[in-house]
């Protein structure tokens, strides 16, 4: 029988499961006091999806405000910023007409549920959200974390993450041009599966997605509506889950996870693009988490009305679904638009073209309500605010976590270092095979970085960096560089510290490339927010990061919140992932990561110290996390990003390289490596007062190796004198030489170097 | 007048806008070709692009072949127009009986995508012969079903007319039979080819600009017509 509203009028004490839909009593109560009465199943469905954690940001909303006030304060609110958060993704101006627009998002439970499909629809979310802002989109970025690289489990989630990535990306035509892979035990139950992608758009042809004017129709196109997915936000994404060996929990949700269809997708991004191109369309959403429950939700509470919609018309997969499945389904490769009554038939028409199923479901009224029909009875009628903007928000308890002082005071200076030439050589080898250091191509070379043919720099490149205007000389011209990065160590360990460390590498990372830094999204994955000392994690991770975003100039403009990434009573380490984005007036500026075959100088910008808690060398060699994670020094950062950039214009620099983890001597190998097709040798020498194991390893942050024809290395050293930055010859790259030599301590074969950074990975999974 | 090349579109094809860019790069006018429209609209040479036609659920190109825009490209590649099928269009090609053979999932059974070195073994088709003899050249490679299969008589005459065109060096990608890249019909104007020449037009978005001479070999053959 149908649950109405009419009935809901008639049998107010009906109990309703609530519960099982994740709603807290309280909430529950919330919603019969908005509505002066008890929900219908459908209306139940629809606040219980859309007051998520997923979907409604209860837990960190009144965190996340201060965000908004970077933007702000970085005065980027006004003028470069064209939108901001809230919308679908952040759309950054750069100027000329341009804009582009991204996000990072996670799908971290359906790629542990179920790793391709899991990852494959989280690739695909992410592009509608870009989609449907009005933008082609043009490259991704994929930020993977996962349990220990030799774990069986991982045996089964990696490959089935990559290639669920790869068969989706691959498929839709965008080049993936980044991202990370990071293995570490507290994933081991929860990987971190984070999409980012990148849109160009025109500044006028900016979407937005608000259902206004009365009598303009509702219209739900792409994929037809089937069961996968249903409760994928409420329950899969928001709740702590178990970890599937006892034959319930995990197990018995699988088919929440949604199923991907790129080739519906690529359809769709076109036929979007030709109804934007020709104007047809008056307001765009996009359906992922929640569905239409979701689209048409928000849609009517960001117009100036209501909106009615008939679930009947809505094309099924499976003609016995209710009306509360229809709501809530999940089924990918689909959007909602809203349009002119007299584009309708031209909207129409550019869906036949391309094939898309396009049906009107409803249409935008003036009732101020969302009102929502079934078999001819209404089964909703709600106000849409009350589901999309009024959920709850909670301020929850947070405390210091309390083992946290004795992991702090557990200093990384009590380990066993190498000391003599043959102990650093063969350290220097162990690290650059280790899992979190080796080379990516085991995994890379499973995504197209080629398709669209505007891919200027992809992995393994300290920054993706793709062509957005091609009508430059010699195919030169504006550009945008992306970068990924997170820590969870070195959050673990400090997540103030930590969330401005994620920050401050991405951010270095694309100033590598020569590009300006200029906004950030990022992904913040976190256990259980009914946990205090998650919840302490995570309001330091947003206070620093918050507070660094100010200090480089650069506003968060979206992103997404993952909590409930925990094992039992197990959080992962707190990783907030942090992507840059950044501009370059010309592409054919780029400054490259690898040696040329040339006799060019090598200069190390920036200071070293003595920087090991939650450093890579720590981790690997010694299983060990403690201490202090490395200071952030934000003016050293803007200084060495000016010099970068500044440098990349004046064509100084042949090559440059970030520091981070496993320090100068990992930067050096995959310089050497990444140069050339066979690899390029180099001969550096540690200064006479240092101590080699610190130079060649420290972590110190606001670093970077380059690289520079002799005859510019006075030119650099005045960019850098004039930027304040330190900076001093290390040795110069040795073209005829197939060996990094390190003088007067030891030197290791660029072959040598090549197998041992390059077996890793298809050792484990081949 | 630049000479016109036709770059088919069908729904899921990914690397037509590259291919029109490679045209336009080496000097002739990209005419965009819609697969449901039977008209080749006047162009003088046709390229079926890199993508996953119509999804390519069934099997690679099989749907793609019975496209209204397949049946006048079918009946010019046998009267002598250049066609060149890269990936996807390849499988096409394969799937129309326009070339010999079929190409099957990789041996490694994962997409691979890499910077591939191949030796040119045929500089007579229309689309390589501006490339020396024996030229080695490294592009771009990107695929799931790239491995080229034929029966023993197929090969053994592919090799014995030179109709292999393409053959990988320094490593087979996908266990392609005899290291097979690409290979040729009798008359050599139809090639078909696994690698992405379209990728390697301009050292600044791919490895290197190796495959420009695929594009700039059949404008100087149109011109000499």
């Amino acid at each position: 029988m149908i649950d109405t509203v009419e009935l809901a009028g008639k049998t107010p004490d009906e109990p309703q499961p609530y519960a099982e839909l994740g709603l807290e009593e309280a909430e529950y109560a919330r919603i019969r006091q908005l509505l002066g009465r008890r929900p219908t199943s459908s209306e139940l469905a629809v606040y219980g999806v859309m007051w998520s954690e997923h979907c409604s940001y209860k837990s960190s909303k009144v965190h996340l405000r201060r965000f908004a006030e970077t933007a702000a304060e970085t005065g980027m609110g006004a003028g470069r910023l064209l939108a901001g958060i809230g919308a679908n993704a952040g759309v950054v101006d750069l100027g000329g007409g341009w804009a582009v627009t991204f996000k990072i998002e996670s799908h971290n439970h359906p790629s542990y549920v179920e790793p391709h499909q899991g990852a494959a629809t989280g690739v695909g979310g992410i592009v509608r959200d870009i989609l449907a802002m009005g933008a082609r989109p043009v490259a991704v970025l994929d930020s993977l974390r996962f349990g220990p690289a030799d774990a069986p489990d991982t045996a089964r989630v990696l490959p089935g993450v990559v290639s669920g990535i790869g068969g989706y990306g691959n498929c839709l035509g965008l080049p993936t041009i980044g991202g990370e892979v990071v293995f570490d035990p507290t994933y081991a139950g929860n990987p971190l599966v984070n999409a980012l992608c990148v849109g160009v758009l025109r500044t006028d042809q900016l979407r937005a997605a608000h259902a206004s004017g009365q009598g303009n129709k509702v219209i739900l196109f792409g994929a037809r509506t089937g069961r996968d997915g249903i409760g994928g936000a409420s329950v899969l994404a928001s709740a702590t889950f178990g970890d599937g060996t006892d034959g319930t929990a995990a197990s018995a949700r699988r088919p929440n996870v949604q199923v991907g269809d790129p080739f519906a997708e690529k359809v769709l991004i076109e036929c979007c693009l030709e109804l934007y191109a020709r104007d047809l369309v008056a307001g765009i959403s996009d359906l992922g988490a929640a569905g239409l429950a979701c689209a048409t939700s928000e849609l009517a509470s960001a117009g100036d009305g209501g909106m009615w919609v008939d679930l009947d018309r809505v094309p099924l997969r499976e003609p016995s679904m209710s009306p509360e499945e229809v709501l809530a389904s999940e089924s990918q490769e689909r959007m909602c638009a809203v349009v002119a009554p007299e584009h309708l038939a031209d909207f129409l028409a550019v869906c036949a073209r391309w094939d898309v199923l396009a049906t009107v479901i409803g249409e935008v009224t003036d009732t101020g309500r969302l009102r929502i029909g079934w078999h001819g009875e209404l089964v909703a009628d709600v106000p849409p605010r009350t589901v999309a903007h009024d959920g709850p928000v909670y301020d929850r308890p947070a405390a210091r976590p309390a083992d946290l002082d004795a992991l702090r005071a557990d200093d990384p200076a009590r380990l066993a270092r190498p000391s003599t030439g043959e102990e650093l050589r063969t350290t220097l080898l162990r690290m650059v095979g280790s899992p979190n250091l080796c080379a990516r191509d085991w995994v890379t070379d499973q995504y197209d970085r080629y398709v669209l043919g505007n891919t200027v720099l992809a992995q393994p490149a300290d920054a993706g960096v793709v062509r957005i205007d091609e009508t430059g000389a010699d195919g030169g011209g504006l550009g945008v560089a992306l970068a990924t990065d997170g820590n969870g160590r070195y959050t673990r360990l400090d997540p103030y510290a930590g969330a401005q460390l994620a920050l401050a590498e991405a951010y270095r990372n694309v100033a590598a490339t020569g590009a300006t830094p200029l906004a950030v999204t990022d992904c913040l994955n976190f256990g259980s927010p009914e946990d205090t000392e998650v919840m302490w994690q995570f309001t330091e991770a947003v206070r620093g990061l918050a507070d660094g975003c100010a200090a480089l100039g650069t506003p968060v403009t979206g992103g997404n919140v993952s909590f409930y990434n925990q094992t039992g009573a197990t959080p992962i380490n707190p990783t907030p992932v942090v992507g840059v984005l950044g501009v370059i007036d010309d592409v054919r500026r780029r400054t490259p990561s690898g040696f040329s075959r040339r006799a060019d100088e090598i200069w190390l910008l920036g200071e070293t110290g003595e920087d090991f808690g939650g450093s890579e060398w720590a981790w690997a060699e010694h299983g060990h996390l403690g201490g202090v994670p490395p200071a952030v020094d934000f003016d050293r950062e803007r200084a060495l990003a000016r010099v970068l950039a500044d440098g990349s214009r004046d064509g100084v620099l042949a090559a440059a390289h970030d520091l981070s983890d496993g320090g100068l001597a990992q930067a050096l190998v995959e310089c050497c490596l990444h140069g050339d097709r066979d690899g390029v040798g180099a001969l550096v020498e540690p200064p006479e007062d240092a101590d080699p194991f610190c130079w060649l390893f420290s972590e110190s942050t606001g670093r970077a190796l380059v690289a520079v024809p002799a005859a510019g290395s006075s030119a650099l050293a005045g960019l850098c004198a004039r930027h304040g930055l330190p900076a001093a010859r290390v040795g110069t790259v040795d073209p005829e030489g197939a060996a990094l030599a390190v003088d007067g301590l030891f030197t290791v074969g660029i072959a040598e170097l090549r197998a041992a950074h390059e077996a890793t990975l298809p050792a484990l999974f081949d | 007048m630049p000479s016109r090349v036709g770059i088919v579109t069908f729904p899921g094809s990914l690397d037509d806008r590259d291919a029109a860019r490679a045209v336009r790069l080496a000097g002739g006018e990209p005419v965009p070709l819609w697969h449901a429209d039977a008209d080749l609209h006047g162009v003088e040479a046709v390229i079926l692009p890199g993508g996953f036609s119509y999804g390519d659920y069934l099997r690679c190109g099989a749907i793609a072949r019975f496209a209204p825009v397949m049946e006048p490209i079918i009946a010019e590649a046998r009267a002598g127009m250049p066609v060149l099928g890269i990936c996807n269009g390849f499988q096409v090609l394969c799937e129309a009986h326009l070339l010999p053979g079929a190409l099957i999932r990789n041996d490694r059974r994962r997409f691979v995508c890499r910077d591939q070195l191949l030796r040119v073994d045929n500089t007579g088709t229309a689309w390589t012969g501006g490339y020396p003899a024996g030229a080695r050249i490294r592009i771009p490679i990107k695929n799931n079903e790239g491995g080229y299969v034929a029966d023993r008589a197929t090969l053994d005459r592919l090799e014995a007319t030179g109709r292999v065109v393409l053959r990988y060096l320094d490593g087979n990608p996908n266990g392609s039979y005899r290291d097979i890249a690409g290979i040729c019909n009798e008359a050599g104007n139809v090639v078909g080819l696994m690698p992405h020449p379209e990728h390697a037009v301009d050292p600044l978005t791919g490895p290197t600009a190796d495959g420009l001479t695929f594009f700039t070999s059949v404008l100087t053959g149109l011109v000499h017509a």
